[in-house]
């Protein structure tokens, strides 16, 4: 009793004085958090992973980065990490506002980031994007692949977000063809849903059973359910956030990017060239933030004519002759 | 019980000269602290039934276990048939020729005898040939040793005694010559025993070797050859039957004399203290088990209630108890008609003046994990005396049951020792003291003496004649048949559910009660 | 006559936890050597950022507040023979009771709210395993399948009231309005500095009165008696006119009582709103805690303690080196439940043959 005790008193020691180590040398390096889905969750968390990677590889810098595995740890690191010098701290999802406000009052000195939230803090920069302009455009896509003249869209649950994907998606479709027919389901009703591929899946097949032959999916993890259902019903399905063309190549239209990547590496090579500002950011169409991906396994799917249609709309968004509707700004949808 | 006679008066002189079946020297075997065998030696002639005795604990399990290979003894050699053999487990005992019948029995209940003969014996993977050839065996085995039974019947559709013969059959058919038989008559009717010892003489006249392991003294003398006494792991004394006597050999179990009859006065019955009327009651599943019974007890009187195991015995006490609603019929206590019905019936009949000593010590009477005083509460707790409001006054409990430690010299006498580490019988002086020092007016009392030691039964049975004559009454229900002939002031005979029987203890004729516990009513159908 | 000998009581109560515990440390030390990293550096830090300095100390503290609350609740059933699996949806619906209450007089000072949240979190709590245990006694539905259905039911019902009906205008994350700071339970560090920014709150004062309490409950009144009948051998406890029904009822209902501390803590005390999912798995370790306690309460605040130190030691490790990932450290916070729970026996038999073997002579109970 006395030996273990004792042992784990030199552990102690050693612990504290490795902590000391570790407090004298600051990490001036920039920091990701990640939100609950974790690092390579093949989309949201994933794409702003890719964006630190590639400002490390240019730069030379390091990146601190944490998952959370309980809620109480989102404050718990975001301190660390403030507490070590990390500058700037940034962070992906709504679900980190109530942390970023109370951690970067504390730390007026360091600079945070939120992406998909508004933080109105004078060291905070906020990112938010306008996923409707760029669902516009793949509904454009859509309504042209389409032979059935009826198409589909897949969130995850009734959330005013995942909403606006689909309104976006809806007044693009509408704009080519207004006949055309228009499914909407959810999957589920709550954040869970995100993880349900399965529900996906039949989501989709239910979808593809009324006569959809293309499918926009807006539910993270479960999307991966909509696409390989569509793919095995040799459809076409539409990724979103990340690049998903790959996934199925021939059964992928395109894919609703996010780019989140390259807020994130915006971000940090700002403040790396003393470019930081903390302001409201929104990214849309006309700053290449949101829109379809093109590459080579999409490449027989879009063909000349899909691709003047994009450019057309995308200029006139830019020039703002196409206003897309936002279902956030009163909860609604026109069409 | 006749006394199954051997072909000669003597024993074969032939078998005397050639080696022992079994011979055990100088066997030791510890548990831990606990020094379960010493210095066990033991010789079994061949073509004999060889009795073993002793109280519970006293190592007889043990020892039958080291040799039918459960367990490995310490120390000491096992000889069989003059040659050292070493058993480590229970195929080497059957390739040595010993098989068990324990008292537990092992068979599958859903599979037939013919299943369960081969179970573990099929011999080749594919059941057929082997079941085939397995069945002429079997009706060779049953027809040479009357142990008759049908090789298709499934076991769960059998009597006890025959689920016994399987097992006999089970042993014989793996080439056993020498047979150990755990307390093989605890289940059975008079009748069925008495078959049981005619097959085991059979056996015996066959050549086989027969260890008979049992707690009742009279059917050592009716059936053995020989008999070895224990005694708190030691070997104290081996027999010739022919030479001893129940007295002497419970005085060797217990290391003194011992009483074996219950010495009480006539009985001074006053008014009716418990009457039941035309009580009907059913089991957990639903079937009827006591049907339309009526009798009363007098203040001052036991009445015994004979029968054999599972006719309808525990559902009239627990009816009685408050534990059980009965389906029709009326419990009356001390002149009030109890409702049974709710969960907390017993509690209400507690506070009636009934108290009830359960069949099954160990499944209701007691909470074994609970230290021993926690015990001597169990159905009282709410009493004030143990604390007022929500607090249990564990000193006054205490210090209560320490008084009734002495009172029933209960051993060892640590009121804070976990229950389960109690003999069977100091747990049931636990539960008796808890019972009958609440000065109830009705005692209702099952198997009082189940798996209780000799020195402890005489103890018991002399508490219970102690409150009749202190004016209560008292129903007693036993399966011991000497047990409530010995203490009963009227016997009452219960079979499949109802009473088919009276009988006063004095006059009673032990085959006429044997008839009546077999279902038999009346003496000519007996004929 | 039994063939097995009882372990000694130091041996059954410490000496095999800390073997079980031990054993599980030693195939995760094999995981973390398998990425290349130095097992005896991640103990280290570990133990570090458990006890090392006063925000870490607090954290495991505030773990540990949630897992006392958690292991007394599926200890105090398990003495009633009811396996309680609940214990994570009536944490969880019983943060709802906390929040309605906290918002309905939001603003109110804390030294009035914090019984009233407890109050309410508890009947919240007690409610839902009221229904299983109601269902056990009268409709004899197993306890361990309703429980565990229960809590599906929870996550489902708590998604939609959270997304749905408690969340303001204008808020993207799912959670309720915020309680005012002067309504919530305050944090141990406003008294305290030493706990830095730690989330412990006056809930774990709480957590060490309630070890007390159900230790006095369950072994010093009548109705712990009646449990612990009831648990050890239910027709006993028929025989001895206890009913056990209204029995199974009341002690689900207070062992779901405790499980909704957990929310007080998590709701009133850490979070200041209600967030999804905030049980986040408290009420299966405390299954652990309670197995690995032998239900008994110290045995509780000791289990707690340990798993405390491993989410608060687990958090610090994923910080300290990266490149063991979350997954990891869950994977060795799961072994240690392994080891101590589920497989919190697979070390007796060798250790009764040792012990068998040089025990003392004790006397054994004779006639």
């Amino acid at each position: 009793m006395t030996k273990t005790f004792t042992r784990s008193a030199i552990a102690l020691a050693a612990g504290a004085g490795m902590a000391a180590l570790m407090a004298g040398t600051a990490l001036a390096d920039p920091a990701v958090l990640y939100d609950g889905g974790g690092k390579f969750d093949a989309s949201f968390n994933e794409s702003t992973f890719n964006g630190a990677q590639r400002f490390s590889e240019e730069t030379g810098i390091g990146f601190g980065e944490f998952e959370i595995t309980t809620d109480a740890q989102r404050e718990q690191a975001m301190r660390q990490f403030a507490q070590r010098g990390a500058n700037p701290i940034l962070v992906p999802g709504f679900n980190w506002e109530t942390t970023i406000r109370t951690v970067a009052a504390e730390f007026p000195d360091t600079n945070f980031a939120i992406i998909d939230a508004v933080v109105d803090l004078p060291n905070v920069r906020s990112i938010v994007f306008k996923e409707h302009e760029g669902s516009y455009l793949v509904g454009i896509l859509a309504a042209m692949a389409s032979e059935t003249g009826t198409i589909g869209v897949v969130p995850a649950f009734d959330f005013a977000l995942l909403n606006a994907f689909a309104c976006g998606y809806k007044q693009g479709a509408k704009s080519v063809n207004p006949d055309i027919e228009i499914l909407d389901t959810y999957i589920g009703s709550g954040f869970d849903a995100f993880n349900n591929p399965g529900g996906g899946a039949e989501v989709a097949q239910s979808q593809l059973d009324r006569g959809a032959d293309v499918i926009f999916q807006v539910a993270g993890g479960a999307g991966q359910g909509v696409l390989q259902a569509v793919a095995d019903a040799d459809k076409l399905g539409i990724g979103v956030d990340s690049n998903q063309n790959h996934l199925h190549p021939g059964n992928v239209l395109t894919s609703m990017l996010k780019r989140v990547d390259v807020a994130t590496y915006n971000a940090f090579k700002d403040f790396e060239d003393g470019n930081w500002t903390n302001e409201i950011i929104t990214l849309g169409v006309a700053e290449e933030g949101v829109g379809p991906a093109f590459d080579e396994h999409n490449e027989a799917l879009i063909t000349d004519e899909m691709r003047a249609a994009v450019d057309e709309a995308t200029a006139k968004i830019t020039s703002g002759e196409i206003v897309v509707h936002d279902f956030r700004t009163d909860n609604s949808c026109p069409v | 019980m006749e006394r199954v006679n051997h072909p000669d008066a003597q024993r074969p002189q032939g078998a005397a000269a050639s080696a022992p079946a079994i011979e055990l020297r100088a066997i030791n075997k510890s548990f831990g602290p606990v020094h379960a065998n010493r210095d066990i030696d033991l010789s079994v002639q061949k073509g004999t039934v060889h009795g073993i005795v002793g109280e519970n604990g006293a190592g007889k399990s043990t020892l039958m276990s080291i040799l039918y290979g459960f367990y490995t003894a310490d120390s000491g050699d096992i000889l069989v048939n003059g040659k050292t053999v070493s058993i480590s487990n229970s195929s080497d005992a059957l390739s040595l020729g010993i098989g068990m019948v324990h008292q537990h029995f092992m068979l599958v209940d859903n599979f037939t005898v013919l299943e369960n003969v081969v179970l573990g014996a099929e011999g080749s993977a594919l059941l057929g040939r082997s079941l085939s050839k397995a069945r002429s065996e079997l009706q060779r085995l049953a027809r040479d040793y009357g142990l008759e039974v049908s090789p298709d019947t499934l076991i769960e559709d059998l009597s006890v005694g025959q689920q016994q013969r399987v097992e006999i059959l089970k042993a014989l058919y793996r080439g056993a010559d020498i047979l150990i038989l755990d307390e093989p008559t605890g289940v059975l009717t008079p009748a069925e025993a008495d078959h049981l010892f005619r097959v085991l003489a059979t056996l015996r006249n066959e050549g086989k070797t027969i260890i008979l392991i049992t707690h009742k003294l009279r059917e050592i003398m009716a059936i053995t050859d020989a008999v070895s006494v224990m005694r708190q792991g030691r070997m104290v004394a081996t027999v010739p039957t022919s030479e001893t006597s129940p007295e002497a050999l419970a005085e060797l179990m217990v290391g003194r004399r011992v009483l074996l009859r219950v010495d009480k006065d006539e009985a001074r019955p006053g008014d009716v203290k418990l009457a039941v009327e035309n009580l009907t009651v059913a089991d957990d599943a639903g079937v009827i088990r006591v049907k339309g019974v009526s009798f009363s007890v007098r203040a001052g009187e036991i009445v015994g209630i004979a029968g054999v195991a599972g006719n309808g015995q525990s559902e009239l006490l627990e009816a009685i108890a408050g534990m059980r609603r009965p389906v029709a019929g009326r419990v009356i206590v001390n002149g009030h008609e109890v409702t049974t019905h709710g969960e907390a019936g017993a509690a209400e009949l507690r506070q009636k003046g009934l108290a009830h000593v359960p069949e099954d010590r160990l499944r209701m009477g007691l909470v074994t994990n609970f230290e021993a005083w926690e015990n001597s509460i169990l159905g009282y707790q709410d009493e004030p005396r143990y604390g007022g409001g929500l607090a249990l006054d564990i000193g006054a409990s205490r210090r209560e049951f320490e008084g009734r430690i002495a009172q029933y010299d209960i051993r060892p006498a640590n009121p804070r020792l976990k229950t389960a580490n109690f003999s069977g019988g100091n747990q049931q002086k636990i539960v008796l003291a808890r019972e009958m020092e609440r000065d109830p007016d009705i005692l209702i009392v099952g198997q009082p003496t189940r798996g209780v030691d000799i020195g402890a039964i005489e103890f018991i049975h002399n508490q219970i004649v102690k409150m009749r004559d202190a004016g209560k009454a008292i129903l007693l229900v036993s399966v011991e048949l000497d047990e409530i002939r010995s203490l009963s002031d009227r016997i009452l005979v219960i079979f499949d559910g109802e009473i088919v029987g009276e009988a006063d203890p004095a006059s009673a004729d032990e085959g006429e009660l044997g008839l009546l516990m077999a279902g038999v009513h009346n003496k000519e159908a007996a004929q | 006559m039994s063939a097995r000998v009882p372990l000694p009581a130091w041996v059954d109560r410490i000496l095999l936890p800390v073997l079980n515990v031990s054993l599980a440390f030693l195939i995760g030390g094999i995981v973390v050597l398998l990425v290349g990293q130095n097992p005896l550096e991640a103990v280290q830090i570990m133990l570090y950022g458990a006890f090392g300095y006063g925000d870490g100390f607090g954290y495991t503290l505030y773990y540990t507040t949630n897992f006392i609350f958690a292991g007394l609740a599926v200890s105090l059933a398990y003495h009633a023979g009811l396996f309680n699996i609940g214990a994570e949806g009536q944490g969880y619906i019983a943060g709802l009771g906390v929040i309605l209450v906290a918002l309905w007089l939001n603003g109110t000072h804390w030294a009035l709210m914090m019984p009233l949240m407890l109050v309410a979190g508890a009947l919240f709590g007690a409610f839902w395993a009221f229904i299983p245990g109601y269902l056990q006694a009268k409709r004899g539905s197993h306890v361990v399948i309703t429980t565990i259905l229960f809590n599906f039911i929870a996550t489902s019902l708590m998604s939609y009231l959270i997304s749905r009906v408690l969340k303001p205008a204008g808020v993207s994350a799912d959670e309720s309005a915020r309680i005012e700071a002067v309504t919530r339970v305050p944090q141990l560090r406003e008294f305290i500095p030493f706990f830095g920014y730690s989330p412990v709150n006056l809930t774990f004062p709480l957590a060490i009165a309630a070890l007390f309490g159900v230790w006095f409950l369950i072994w010093r009144t009548k109705f712990g008696y009646a449990v612990r009948a009831l648990g050890f051998n239910p027709t006993a406890a028929h025989y001895a006119g206890i009913s056990n029904a209204r029995l199974i009822m009341i002690t689900m209902a207070l062992s779901g009582g405790l499980a909704g501390l957990v929310a007080l803590n998590e709701v009133a005390g850490v979070q200041g709103r209600l967030i999804l999912n905030f049980m986040a798995g408290a009420g299966f370790v405390g299954i652990a805690v309670a197995f690995m306690g032998r239900a008994h309460p110290i045995g509780v605040a000791l289990a707690a303690l340990l798993f405390g130190a491993l989410y608060q030691g687990g958090q610090e490790l994923a910080f300290s080196m990266p490149a063991i990932t979350r997954d990891m450290i869950v994977t060795i916070q799961a072994l240690v439940i392994l080891f101590t729970g589920a497989m919190g026996e697979m070390l007796r038999p060798p250790l009764e043959r040792i012990f068998a073997r040089r025990a003392p002579a004790v006397a054994r109970p004779a006639e």
